[in-house]
Order: structure tokens, then C-alpha cells, then sequence
């Protein structure tokens, strides 16, 4: 099927099966490889990305579906506000360990101050308990969303 | 540009570039840290280039390369897999160096053993919370033979006394006269000097970056995508393939029909061998569906019938007979006859390592030739076996290393690697063989189940005998064979023969008791994990059985350990120790002795009437010497607490017909933010050398959680992962 779609404001055009998830498209087809593939069953968040400023897991959401909604991903997320101060946080408080996760993790987080800019401490665990980290960087992803919200460091 | 590039010939992304491999090969760990310098092979603005130093002009170098515009290249002899080991070895290098630490680019070094092997093992290997351990002094001679090299140059140059210079920041100064030459204007004129004998090191007072919580070189690229892990290499004309192995350990493929596979669009090939099938694609979405398509019979042979049921009843037989003597001390039979006696045993289930990338390679295999891309803990030892499965020498696989996505051990084992190259054997152009899930999780190399069986007796509220036997996997039997000497295996022994408690009758035994069919292997805290679970849980079982408080029992068999005494007594007044908690609220403690740190740990838990856990609070002091980056000290404890917790509350792989019954994190669970608790980690200041760090909080977790179940319930819990239904029976020990 050939597909056109928006990706960090640009237009990609290719042609793949209709069902194939976005993840494939971004990784294997277009050379997107900041999205990572993790579960393949919504499970992790290691492939968040955005479409409409929504998180949503694209490893199960086919090419299809996301029509001409606006597709978001970690290469691009640093051209918002948000994420850009999301980034500037991961970095501050030295989130990140072996890293394979925070792709996905600073979609999830960009995603929950967009609609949510001082989020609690449940509006934390909501947004982002879909997003595994096995290195257990859950302290400092806390705290690096908090002084994304406010500027200061928590 | 990414400041970390990939050292062999490579066309992964954007990076293209050719490498002299015969300059690599000369020198190094067995040269003895020789360091060489090259001319400029490129403009300022252009990717680190790995140096051709095959015309002679240079000298040897295993780590270290300024160039004449001063660029400095640190090549990486450990693999960085999120534990911060290449800022760690970048810091330790530029201290001695009096490198600009913000101006270094990082290389992963190719697989060779004689410039990069690990001293300890002889070979390339990141394992074993050692890195640090290892190389710290390597690393410190080799970065100061290079300042020593570049000061004389600068000193010929001046005609001046080497004595009266003096360097900073990539740069060596005469004040006297007020000159200075930067360290690339001097690499030409250094590359030709002596490397000094006896080098003096820095006094650790002097050092400018070495104690700091510097920023990791590796993360800038971890929060954009550009980051590359082995799984996001991709060439020129590539596939991409996913496999599936017989269900059953040690089956083989009986027959396959690929017929509804083909029609899948996107399905280029089926590759079938004898003991796995894959599917080969245009992208990884037609070969998962064609993998799906496929309808497979296997030949499952013998394993078929295993079951854990049989596996842990083979164990708790082995482990209740003699085994071999690890340490003996004092006359335990008759230490054993006096006094209060109690015996347990505790148990530790498989688990799977679930690394968030899952495994993968990519291979291009041509008939006289094999490149592969992928993500290792043992390069070295990964070329040796790809060039087997290629049946072509080593020579010809050149082995391009990359950022790991989590190793955890499970990247000490070459096997995807190795099923890579033998389905590219039959695939034309590069090829990336990428696992599902559930195949990663079903076809892992667990760490083992291991039964651990202590007798003690108490004599005036001390230890006065102690008879511990291990029982499980030798894993380094199987993984390094030289190192399993007289039926010891130094790995499960590990943390027991050392335990610090001052006892005057001590044994410690091991029993080798493999499990059926199932493949075991290393997992973040190795043998450590099990042993410190099975101590320090029997610790506070005989504490309450002399009727002590864990802490002060504990201390009061510490009397020559002030490291240790001094890492528990902070534990226990930064996590408020013996202040009054709610009920059902308890907190547990846990000493450990392991990869040469001295660490204490508190964990606070509440628990329901249901036995389910709220973590609530870690609090861990950590002695581990020099701490190169305090700030990476404190992440590696933080995120190895989550990462053992996860296994104490949930971590089990069962098997059942020969399969593992988990398949993905639906079944194989993970701690989610929502159930992490505080932690709090303090840093000990010490002058002492750097201690392992790794895999210490993956030690540290359970033992102090289940202390702090039994705190806060009375229920003595002797199997990993807790058992709710236990808590909530209430059944007392």
C-alpha cells in the first residue's frame, strides 16, 4: 500500500503492507532507528512515539491507522518545547544508563507535560508505568519529570 | 558527529571508514601500555578516524591516539552497557593524561585479546563488576606514560628540564619562560620518544577529574535516537530475518511447510536448519508474520519430559549430600554439637535476563569473508566462534561492536551471534537476525536454581559454628574451564568462602549439580546473588533466635571489619534504623562482602494482609574504595536494587514439558515506576583502591527485603520470588 506520512513535519512516502506496525515502518523501511522494538506486544513503551502529541505504542499500531495524524518521534521531539526540556532534564540529573529504553521513556514523559504540565506524583505513575526500564532508572526519571515541569532541579 | 564510533571497517549509518587493523595488533597490554601518537589523517571537522600507523611513524597504542590537530581518541577496552564504564575509563585515562576531558571522542575497541583483554580473564570480557578493578591501573600508567612522553618532547623542544613543565588540559606549560605547545602540536615529536619505566602516578590529591560526578560521555546521543545499539545497524541492501528455535532445549526441526509463509508479502526466504527455523524479509514485520505462518513440526528427543517439578526435586537431593570443601575453619563437627542449632535452606529459581534490547546480530557473510554488527560483552570471544560457524579463519570476521541495550551476562554467551552467521550462510547480502521476545525469553541462558544449606549453632549470642553448602550451576566450569579448579567453582562459591562475619568454626561446601536440558549462565551478581541471599536471610533468623536486633548481631561479629562496620552503621542511621514504623511496616538489612565492595542496605516494606509488598524505602551506604564517578556509583546501586527487586517480587522461569512456560512481560514481570520505591544511596569517602560496582545493588535487593518481610510479619521466607500466599497464611518459622 502506498502510504504517506508525516514524521517530525516532514512527508515520507513508501509502500508496505496495510497491517504492518508503524515501529517496522520507522526502523526497517525508513532508517528511523531511535524507536526501539522491545515487546512487539504493547508491553514496554520502548517504541512510543507521538501521533498527535498522544503517546501511543507503535509496534502495534498499523501503518493504516495513523492516516494524516501527525507522527512524532524521539528524532524529532527535541524540536518542541517540551521535549527539548524533557531532554535538558534526562541530561541534568544523568537519567539515563544503557539508554535502550529512554527513547521511549522521554516520548511517555513529553507526552504527560504536554497535556499535564505539573503533573503529581500519580499523574507520574499513570503516564509512564507502561514504560519498562530494566536498568531501573525509575528514581531519576521521577525527578527529571519534575524539574521538566517546574526548572528546578527537585 | 557521535563522540563514539565503531573501530573495524564499517558502513553502519553515517559512519564509513576503513581501518588498519595490523596497526591495532602491535603492542598494548602485552607491550606493556606502549602509547603512540599519529599525524593528522583528517580535517578538524570530520569523524575520528582510527589511525593508520601501518608506515612505521608511530608507535604502538592500546588506548590511547592524539592526533596533530589534537583531536584525542580514548579506545574503550570495556563495553558500555549502561553501567557508565566508558566515562568511568575516559576519566581515568584523561586524569593521568591531563587530557581536555570535554574535547575526547570514544572508540569501541575491535576484538583483540592481546590489546584489550581484561587482566583478569586473558581475554575481552566485561563482566563481573571488574572493569574498574581491573584496568584501574593499566589505564592510570598508560594515560600518565603518554603525558610523560609528550612533557619530554615539549622539554627537547625548549631545551628545558621535562622536571619544569608542567600539563593541563591537553596542553604542557614551561612557566619560566611562559611557553606552551599543545599536545597535538607535539604528537609527532612525542610519537618518537621513549615511554618512561616506572612512571609515576598522580597523588590521588592532585586529581581533577577522577572523584567527580562528571557527566557520561554516552548519554548526549541516548536522549535524540542517534545513539546506536546493535540492532539499529543498518546497510546497504540489508534483510532482516527472525528465527525460531525448537520449544524444547535441545530439539530439532522436523519438518517445516513454509507454503502459507511465502504468500506473506515481504517474505524473501525460509531458512531452515537442524535445530531452527528463520525467516528472512524485506523488513522484520514480514518475517515475524511469515515465522507465524509457518507450520513446524519439531523433534523435541529427550527434554521433552523435563519439568522444574524434577529439576528442583534433582537439586534438593544433590544439595543434601556432602560436597566439595571451599573453606574450612576451626573443627565444625564439634562446633555443631554445642549450643543452639538451626537449619535452613534457601532456594533461588531460574531467571531470564530480559535485556530491553532483545538479542540480536547482523551479518554479511561472503565466501571468503564475515562482517558482523552486533552488541557484545565478549567480542573477542564472539569472533572466535563466528569464525567456526563461518568455517573460516578468525582473521577473516571482523566484528563491529556497538552500544549494548543492556547486558546484564547475557552478552557474555555468543549464541546469537552464531545463529546470525549460520542463517546468513544462506541468505545473499547482509542480513539482521533480530529475536522476538519470546524468543529471547524462552531461549536465554538462565541463571540457575541454586539450594543453599545452612546449619549454625549460637553460643552467648554469637555464631559459633557455621556449616554452609552450596548447591547449583558451575558456571564457570562451562565458561572458563581453567578457572573450575579441584571441583570448586569460584563463581558459586563466591561471597560464601568470604563471608565477614568473624565465626570460629566455619565449612563451606559446594555441590556441581547441573540442571536437565536447561542452559544456565551468568546473571548480573552471579554467584554472589545467591549466596548473600541465603546469609544474610539465615543472619537475621539467628539473630531473632538469640533474641538481637539484626544490625547490632551482625556488628558484633565485625570487630576487625571497620570497612564493613562503618558502611552498616551509615545504613543504619541514614535509613533511621530502630525508629518506631506502622504496623505491617518492617525494614530488613543486608551486609555483602561482594566484587570488592563493602556495602549495607536497608529496605523498608509494608505488607497487606494479602502478602502483597509496597516497597517503601532503600537506603544503601557503599564503600567501594576511590569512586571514580560518585554520581555513576549511585545510579549502578539505584538501578540494580530495581533491577533484583523485580526478580525477589516476581523473577521466576519454570519449564514444563521441556519449555520455559514464560514468554514476554506479560508473564515474565518487570517493577514499573509506579512501585519504585525512594532510594537513597551514600557514597563513603575513601582512599582506599576502586571496589566492583555493577552488580552490587542486584546482590543488595532481595536479602534486605525479605529480611524486612520477616520484620514486619514474622514470616521467614526461604524462596525467591516471595510467595504471597505464604505472607498472607502468616505461617510463622
Amino acid at each position: 500500500m502506498a502510504t504517506t506520512l508525516t514524521i517530525n513535519g516532514e512527508q515520507k512516502s513508501f509502500d508496505v503492507p496495510a497491517d504492518m506496525p508503524l515501529l517496522w515502518v520507522l526502523r526497517d523501511v525508513l532508517g528511523m532507528t531511535g524507536t526501539k522494538f522491545g515487546c512487539g506486544i504493547a508491553q514496554c513503551g520502548a517504541c512510543t512515539v507521538h501521533i498527535d502529541g498522544k503517546a501511543v505504542r507503535s509496534c502495534m499500531l498499523p501503518v493504516s491507522a495513523v492516516r494524516d495524524r501527525a507522527v512524532t518521534t524521539i528524532e524529532g521531539v527535541g524540536a518542541t518545547p517540551v521535549g527539548a526540556k524533557v531532554q535538558k532534564a534526562w541530561l541534568d540529573l544523568e537519567v539515563i544508563q544503557c539508554g535502550y529504553c529512554q527513547s521511549g521513556q522521554i516520548m511517555s514523559a513529553a507526552a504527560l507535560l504536554a497535556a499535564t504540565p505539573n503533573p503529581d506524583d500519580s499523574d507520574i505513575d499513570a503516564a509512564m508505568a507502561g514504560n519498562i526500564c530494566r536498568c531501573g532508572t525509575y528514581v531519576r526519571i521521577r525527578a527529571a519529570i519534575k524539574q521538566a515541569a517546574s526548572g528546578k532541579q527537585s | 558527529m557521535s563522540i563514539i564510533e565503531t573501530a573495524a571497517a564499517s558502513t553502519v549509518k553515517k559512519f564509513s571508514r576503513t581501518v588498519s587493523r595490523r596497526g591495532l595488533l602491535k603492542g598494548g597490554l602485552a607491550g606493556g601500555f606502549l602509547v603512540a601518537f599519529h599525524l593528522p589523517l583528517r580535517a578538524a571537522n570530520e569523524p575520528v578516524q582510527p589511525p593508520d600507523v601501518t608506515d612505521g611513524k608511530f608507535a604502538p597504542n592500546a588506548f590511547i591516539r592524539i592526533d596533530g590537530a589534537g583531536h584525542t581518541t580514548l579506545v574503550m577496552p570495556q563495553v558500555e552497557m549502561g553501567q557508565g564504564v566508558y566515562t568511568a575509563v575516559a576519566m581515568i585515562l584523561a586524569e593521568e593524561l591531563d587530557a581536555d576531558l570535554s574535547q575526547v571522542a570514544l572508540q569501541h575497541a575491535p576484538p583483540n585479546d592481546k590489546l584489550y583483554g581484561n587482566p583478569t580473564f586473558g581475554l575481552q570480557v566485561t563482566g563481573n563488576s571488574n572493569s574498574i578493578r581491573a584496568f584501574w591501573k593499566p589505564l592510570r600508567i598508560a594515560g600518565a606514560s603518554a603525558r610523560a612522553m609528550l612533557v619530554q618532547a615539549a622539554a627537547s623542544e625548549w631545551k628545558v628540564e621535562p622536571a619544569s613543565c608542567t600539563t593541563s588540559k591537553g596542553q604542557v606549560t614551561h612557566s619560566e619562560s611562559g611557553r606552551n605547545l599543545s599536545y597535538g602540536e607535539l604528537a609527532t615529536a612525542a610519537s618518537s620518544e621513549t615511554p618512561p619505566k616506572d612512571v609515576p602516578l598522580k597523588d590521588p590529591k592532585d586529581f581533577v577529574y577522577i572523584g567527580q560526578p562528571l557527566k557520561r560521555l554516552d548519554t548526549p546521543d541516548k536522549v535524540n535516537g542517534k545513539a546506536v545499539y546493535g540492532i539499529d545497524a543498518m546497510l546497504p541492501g540489508m534483510k532482516f530475518a527472525t528465527l525460531a528455535a525448537c520449544p524444547v532445549f535441545g530439539g530439532k526441526v522436523g519438518k517445516v511447510d513454509d507454503s502459507a509463509a511465502k504468500k506473506i508479502p515481504g517474505v524473501q526466504q525460509i531458512v531452515v536448519l537442524d535445530d531452527l527455523v528463520a525467516v528472512v524479509g524485506d523488513h522484520m514485520w514480514a518475517a515475524k508474520k511469515g515465522l507465524e505462518a509457518l507450520t513446524i513440526t519439531w523433534d523435541e528427543g529427550p527434554n521433552a519430559r523435563i519439568s522444574s517439578k524434577e529439576i528442583w526435586q534433582d537439586l534438593r537431593d544433590k544439595s543434601e549430600k556432602d560436597g566439595v570443601v571451599a573453606r574450612s575453619e576451626g573443627d565444625i563437627a564439634k562446633g555443631l554439637s554445642i549450643g543452639d542449632k538451626m537449619e535452613a535452606a534457601y532456594e533461588l529459581p531460574f531467571l531470564a535476563h530480559a535485556t530491553m534490547e532483545p538479542l540480536n546480530a547482523t551479518v554479511h557473510f561472503k565466501q571468503d569473508s564475515c562482517e558482523i554488527w552486533t552488541g557484545t560483552q565478549i567480542v573477542s570471544r564472539v569472533q572466535a566462534e563466528a569464525a567456526k560457524a563461518a568455517g573460516l579463519p578468525v582473521d577473516k570476521v571482523i566484528v563491529n561492536n556497538h552500544l549494548l541495550g543492556g547486558g546484564f551476562g547475557r552478552k557474555l554467551e555468543p549464541d546469537m551471534v552464531v545463529a546470525a552467521v549460520r542463517i546468513a550462510k544462506q541468505v545473499e547480502g547482509p542480513v539482521k537476525v533480530v529475536w522476538t521476545r519470546e524468543e529471547d525469553i524462552q531461549h536465554d541462558v538462565y541463571r540457575p536454581v541454586y539450594r543453599d544449606v545452612i546449619s549454625a549453632t549460637l553460643s552467648d549470642g554469637k555464631i559459633a559454628a557455621w556449616k554452609y553448602r552450596i548447591a547449583g550451576s558451575g558456571v564457570i566450569a562451562r565458561w572458563l574451564p581453567p578457572a573450575f579448579q579441584k571441583g570448586i567453582d569460584i563463581d558459586a562459591v563466591d561471597s560464601a568462602v568470604d563471608l565477614p562475619y568473624e565465626i570460629p568454626n566455619i565449612q563451606v561446601e559446594y555441590v556441581r549439580a547441573e540442571p536437565p536440558a536447561v542452559p544456565t549462565g551468568f546473571w548480573r551478581g552471579v554467584g554472589p546473588n545467591n549466596n548473600v541471599f541465603a546469609i544474610e536471610c539465615f543472619m537475621d533468623e539467628l539473630a531473632r533466635k538469640a533474641g538481637k536486633d539484626p544490625i547490632e548481631f551482625r556488628r558484633a561479629m565485625l570487630t576487625k571489619q571497620p570497612r564493613f562496620l562503618g558502611a552498616l552503621s551509615l545504613a543504619a542511621e541514614k535509613s533511621g534504623w530502630g525508629q518506631p514504623l506502622p504496623a505491617r511496616v518492617g525494614r530488613g538489612v543486608c551486609l555483602q562482602p561482594s566484587f570488592g565492595s563493602f556495602i549495607a542496605t536497608v529496605v523498608e516494606a509494608e505488607v497487606d494482609e494479602q502478602g502483597e509488598v509496597h516497597l517503601r524505602r532503600v537506603t544503601s551506604a557503599v564503600d567501594t574504595g576511590i569512586a571514580v564517578n560518585p554520581d555513576t556509583i549511585m545510579a549502578q546501586l539505584e538501578g540494580g536494587l530495581i533491577f533484583s527487586l523485580t526478580a525477589a517480587l516476581y523473577g521466576e522461569i519454570t519449564i514444563e514439558k521441556g519449555r520455559v512456560q514464560q514468554s514476554n512481560f506479560h508473564d515474565y514481570r518487570m517493577l514499573r515506576i509506579d512501585q519504585a520505591p525512594k532510594i537513597d544511596i551514600h557514597v563513603i569517602k575513601s582512599s582506599e583502591a576502586p571496589g566492583g560496582i555493577g552488580e552490587t545493588g542486584s546482590t543488595a535487593g532481595p536479602p534486605a527485603l525479605r529480611n524486612a518481610i520477616y520484620a514486619a510479619t514474622g514470616v521467614a521466607l526461604r524462596r525467591l520470588p516471595i510467595d504471597r500466599s505464604l505472607i498472607a497464611a502468616g505461617k510463622k518459622s
